[in-house]
């Protein structure tokens, strides 16, 4: 398998219409990272997931994939709120396989063993959009899953979510880490981002203003804003 | 009053007649509506989902001709097929193939306009997941069909509605043949000039139930779609 690390941005910013919503983003992730994204409400915290994505495009900088700008096909993004298709579970799962060209035999293989992984082979012919909102994220998850990307992003992914469904999802995250793929989430709960990750990224009004290790991020915050932050946010 | 009566008499016993005027309404209007909507949907959905000059003065040109006056519509087929016109050589001004053409120029704007709508709404929803996992337009548009699916069978419920209940279009084109072309509009209209009230009123009964009918279903099938789909 060839790599596509490391993700790097170089002088990335992001203003349409002359509002700067990300600005001189430079930064790298490498080959099994976990990285949690922190940042107050309008930081530029899914900005700068859609643009690592490409989902949207800089408006200055680069962004490149092992030297490459060729956006490559193996990663993925798990949205706050999970788009169901209107289709069983199943369905949405192979739906994604589907898009990424693979054969039919082998789609229905994969999209078995990604609800499984997530504990929903009992819900896969149901329809998608009426299960519960855990249930959903835990359908999208193994859509993504089952795409096996080398990167997972992840925008808020329980903020819509009760104590369980939240417990859940993380364990989900945890398990597709320790199968091989890097992981960048964005949240705004601090104990999740203390359960989830090896290093922080801190945003603060559109520039990273903090990048350290996880436990060093929240015993002694290197910047006065992030202090804040810590201070301001409850436990 | 009594006509009244007489028309709930012709209803009840089935009348041959009435029947066939009937029959004929139902398959001109159904096979319109089809086959508009062949065409309407993906157009629709295209311009709900395309990014292309000009689809602004498109989506605000089509949303107009929902409200294509029927009678404009049937004088602009007439010219198309009558013996002088450019497919006059097919020889099917005044039959029923002239009236599904008709009908289905009629109600290929209303069909398209309102799988816009609906495809665009869903579509504002889908977007970021869609492009997400690498969907082409093409796919996109495939996509966004299926999942309103059932909204756009009530679309094709309106149209088939509009067309079934129009009587310009038919008139110019079908020609209102006695056992021909003679519709339940057509029918309604001619009867009532000739003062022979009880059939007018009986087609008129009919086909104000058949209307609630349309109407009753495509409400069903969204509660049902609702209930089952989400």
């Amino acid at each position: 398998m060839e790599t596509i690390f490391p993700l790097s941005l170089s002088g990335v910013s992001f203003v349409p219409d002359g509002t700067p919503v990300l600005q001189d983003v430079t930064l790298a992730i490498r080959q099994n990272s976990r990285i949690v994204i922190l940042g107050a409400n309008g930081a530029g915290k899914s900005v700068l997931i859609r643009l690592m994505h490409g989902l949207i495009v800089p408006t200055a900088g680069s962004i490149r994939w092992a030297g490459s700008e060729v956006r490559p096909r193996a990663q993925a993004l798990v949205f706050q709120r999970p788009v169901m298709l209107r289709r069983s579970a199943l369905a949405n799962v192979a739906y994604g396989l589907k898009l990424a060209d693979i054969p039919r035999p082998e789609r229905r293989r994969r999209a078995d063993a990604a609800l499984a992984r997530v504990g929903l082979t009992h819900l896969a012919a149901r329809p998608a959009r009426v299960l519960s909102g855990g249930e959903q994220q835990r359908v999208a998850l193994a859509r993504a899953w089952a795409l096996e990307p080398r990167i997972l992003f992840l925008d808020e992914p329980t903020a819509s979510l009760d104590p369980n469904a939240t417990a859940a999802v993380e364990r989900i995250i945890t398990d597709i880490h320790t199968s091989g793929t890097s992981i960048v989430m964005s949240t705004h709960n601090l104990g999740q981002a203390r359960r989830l990750a090896d290093e922080i990224i801190f945003l603060h009004r559109g520039r990273v203003v903090e990048r350290t290790s996880a436990s060093l991020f929240f015993s002694q915050p290197q910047s006065a804003e992030a202090e804040d932050f810590l201070k301001g946010e409850l436990p | 009053m009594e006509a009244l009566s007489v028309a709930f008499g012709l209803v009840t016993a089935g009348d041959v007649k009435l029947l066939s005027i009937v029959g004929l309404s139902l398959s001109v209007s159904l096979s319109a509506a089809l086959i508009a909507a062949l065409f309407a949907l993906p157009t629709g959905a295209l311009i709900a989902v395309g990014r292309f000059p000009g689809r602004q003065t498109l989506t605000i040109i089509v949303n107009g001709f929902m409200g294509l006056p029927a009678v404009v519509v049937g004088l602009l087929v007439y010219l198309l097929l009558s013996r002088a016109g450019p497919l006059g050589s097919f020889g099917i001004l005044f039959t029923p193939t002239a009236m599904v053409i008709a009908q289905a120029v009629l109600v290929v704007p209303l069909l398209t306009a309102l799988t816009r709508q609906i495809v665009e709404d869903t579509w504002r929803q889908y977007k970021e997941q869609l492009d997400s996992l690498g969907a082409s337009t093409i796919q996109a548009t495939a996509t966004l069909l299926w999942d309103t699916r059932h909204s756009l069978f009530t679309v094709l419920l309106a149209g088939f509605g509009r067309a079934v209940s129009e009587v310009g279009a038919v008139m110019i084109v079908g020609g209102n043949i006695d056992g021909v072309t003679r519709v339940m509009t057509t029918a309604i209209a001619l009867e009532t000039s000739k003062g022979d009230l009880p059939l007018a009123l009986a087609l008129g009964l009919i086909l104000i139930v058949l209307v609630l009918t349309i109407n009753a279903l495509a409400f069903a099938t969204r509660e049902w779609a609702q209930h089952r789909f989400g």
